[in-house]
């Protein structure tokens, strides 16, 4: 029982990592749903037992004659911002990982262009997006090329504050986290494996297909867990590409929490919680990334 | 700017915020002014009109230091009911008022501690300016200004000696137009939704401040005539929805701002024309050379104002250097900083005599300069000739219609128009 003599040991080395666990992610967590249930007024919140907050986000949500209700219509257009991001993030993601990979064969090269990509992380998030307005804006470089060159007549306006620009601007930050972990899992890949699908007459699309994208679902599920998660909770890359004019659950959360409703936040926060977990839950039950590691 | 603030980020700070209210009554916080030591003055606020300069006089004036802990103004409110230790003085809103006074967290401050009390601008002690009456919907700062007593959670209708927040700055707020973009003169709020903008105007997404723009709007257009703007009943704000989010469906608005140098960026770039906007941002696009004009408008200014307002632990010497802070600040150096930037400073004499008389008469008499404006950084704002915008002091604060204000149905307010950006 060599295990059970090690036990007293790595309980003891865990205590630190679980102490930060509890400290700063459970006990807090704990506390929003706890406080999710409690009532608020102007300037404070009162200890209750009330299901109030809940009820207030989807209020309206059932009664299908009206209008979607605000809640609806923002989780609506947060799926649809999410799985748009997903898609052209993981394309993207997955075939400059695969040349990483694949067809540079130097590892300092490898380093070299790994690098090149994280470029766009060293100015800061919110100057990287309003880089854009000078280019897509309607006096920006894209809409006078366009003009100039005869294309269009008029500027084009849903070129920035659009669904476009947002989704562009999400691609354009987060597809680096869909690189690594798929580039790291393509790293694993035995080279041999893929020397014998090509003995066994297997052409480049089929080894593609067959071999290359099964062995890499572990890093195409981490990286669509990180891109999924942080385009949900998102709402600083939604205000400034879409003009603030489209909805997002986390300026509702933002706003809710500036004027200090924070028990209705705090319902917020949790079925945000909620939803993203689920969302989470189902892409593990596709694949068991515990076994795949 | 808030760099990189994720969902993870938020859990993080709204459960700290909420950590600090339940563990608000144990926790004292260590007391920043130590006797004998230089005296430093943890200051909270939007800092927004505040320089090293500022500082750096206020040092070697009095040998008090200052440590700005710099937030946005929902921010500062937010701090001040979670964190009251946290800070030694506060610069606030007096819209703010009304939900913090009754938290107990302000302390009543005491007038005859203020020198120059006698001189303080009969905006703020009496709501009018040279002599005539000023608009006073919404929380137009003369009902919330007395307390009952320094201890008081209420507000006393007739002057007391104790008041909520010692004023220091104000100013009128209109929209901000593009006038070479625009090309014709425009002289009411109601042209913000007029169609022949459509695309190009804005409205800033902070709900308090965006309402009051709204009802401006409406009620130029003649669509309704509130009884009370900055306190409307729960169908006035239905109506006021109703027709931004119809603006807004039919594609008036090119985007919402929330951040002043995202006003300054739309402007600046010309995806907007006509905005709502705060002064600095006019200035900020003015130096870059590009034009731009805050209109003034025949329905008036929508006025805001801010004051000091102490902790209500403060007590002892750490008062005496906080009200010792104050009167340095009404004594006329400050004043004048900040009547350069375009805002009033709450004592006007003491500020005149720190202006040059050119800037004076620019600045304050709607004058024609005599020589270029520059601001307290050094930077041109006006050539020789020009007239400020809207003109003297009395014909603006005189045409102040409503000030920012909180409503009874807060709530409800916030809850439309995030209905109204999801639309």
């Amino acid at each position: 029982m060599k295990f059970l003599k090690l036990k007293p040991s790595v309980g003891l080395l865990s205590i630190p990592y679980s102490l930060i666990f509890v400290f700063f992610f459970f006990i807090p967590l704990a506390l929003t749903f706890i406080i999710s249930f409690w009532d608020y007024n102007e300037y404070s919140i009162i200890p209750d037992f009330i299901f109030e907050n809940y009820s207030y986000i989807f209020k309206d949500c059932f009664n299908f004659q009206k209008d979607m209700c605000v809640t609806f219509k923002t989780y609506l257009s947060t799926f649809i911002f999410c799985f748009i991001t997903w898609f052209f993030t993981l394309i993207i993601g997955f075939f400059v990982a695969y040349f990483l990979a694949f067809y540079v064969n130097s590892v300092t090269w490898q380093i070299a262009l790994f690098l090149l990509c994280t470029i766009p992380f060293w100015t800061s998030n919110v100057i990287r997006m309003i880089s854009w307005i000078p280019l897509l804006g309607r006096n920006g470089l894209v809409n006078d090329f366009l003009l100039s060159t005869g294309i269009i007549d008029a500027p084009q306006e849903w070129l920035l504050y659009s669904g476009f620009s947002i989704v562009l601007a999400f691609v354009h930050l987060y597809t680096l986290f869909m690189i690594v972990p798929i580039f790291n899992s393509m790293m694993r890949i035995d080279k041999s494996i893929i020397e014998a699908a090509y003995d066994n007459g297997a052409n480049g699309l089929q080894i593609l297909w067959n071999v290359i994208i099964p062995l890499c679902k572990p890093g195409i599920v981490i990286g669509s867990i990180f891109v999924i998660t942080v385009v949900m909770g998102d709402f600083i890359t939604i205000g400034i590409m879409g003009g603030q004019q489209i909805p997002s659950i986390g300026k509702i959360i933002y706003v809710e929490m500036s004027y200090l409703q924070l028990p209705a936040a705090a319902a917020n926060a949790v079925i945000l919680l909620a939803l993203t977990l689920l969302i989470i839950w189902i892409m593990t039950k596709m694949i068991d990334i515990r076994k795949e590691l | 700017m808030k760099k990189g603030l994720t969902r993870r980020n938020m859990l993080k700070t709204s459960t700290a915020a909420i950590g600090a209210v339940a563990g608000a009554g144990l926790l004292k916080g260590f007391p920043a002014i130590h006797a004998a030591d230089a005296p430093v003055i943890r200051y909270l606020g939007t800092a927004v009109n505040m320089g090293d300069a500022v500082q750096k006089k206020l040092f070697d004036d009095t040998g008090i230091k200052v440590k700005f802990i710099v937030k946005t103004t929902d921010e500062v409110v937010k701090t001040i009911f979670t964190q009251p230790n946290s800070f030694d003085i506060v610069d606030s809103e007096y819209f703010s008022m009304p939900k913090l006074v009754p938290s107990g967290n302000l302390l009543g401050m005491d007038t005859k501690r203020i020198k120059e009390w006698d001189n303080v601008t009969s905006a703020f002690t009496k709501g009018e300016v040279a002599g005539k009456k000023i608009g006073d919907q919404g929380t137009a700062p003369k009902k919330v200004m007395y307390l009952k007593g320094a201890k008081s959670k209420e507000f006393a209708s007739e002057p007391t000696q104790y008041v909520t927040l010692i004023p220091t700055v104000y100013n009128a707020d209109t929209l901000g137009i593009r006038p070479d973009l625009i090309k014709r003169p425009i002289s009411s709020w109601a042209e913000l939704l007029n169609p022949e903008f459509k695309g190009k105007a804005s409205i800033l997404n902070i709900p308090s401040i965006g309402i009051m723009d709204a009802a401006m709007v409406v009620e130029a257009m003649g669509e309704y005539k509130y009884p009370d703007k900055g306190n409307m009943t729960k169908e006035e704000i239905d109506l006021t929805m109703k027709i931004f989010i119809e603006a807004k469906k039919s594609g008036q608005f090119r985007a919402f701002w929330s951040d002043f140098n995202e006003s300054v960026n739309l402007m600046a770039s010309g995806e907007v024309v006509i905005q709502s906007m705060w002064s600095p941002a006019i200035t900020a696009v003015r130096t870059k050379g590009i034009p731009c004009v805050y209109q003034p408008l025949k329905e008036g200014y929508r006025a805001w104002a801010a004051g000091f307002g102490l902790p209500s632990t403060t007590k002892g010497r750490q008062a005496d250097i906080c009200y010792e802070f104050i009167n340095w600040y009404l004594s006329g150096w400050v004043g004048a900083y900040l009547n350069r930037q375009g805002y009033y400073s709450a004592v006007i004499p003491t500020a005149k005599k720190y202006m040059e008389a050119y800037e004076w008469d620019y600045w304050m008499m709607g004058k024609p300069a005599t020589a270029d404006i520059m601001s307290p950084e050094g930077k041109k704002l006006a050539s020789k000739g020009e007239v400020r915008d809207g003109g003297s002091y009395e014909s603006r604060m005189g045409a102040v219609a409503c000030w920012n204000a909180t409503m009874d149905e807060n709530k409800y307010m916030v809850r439309k128009w995030n209905e109204m950006i999801a639309s």
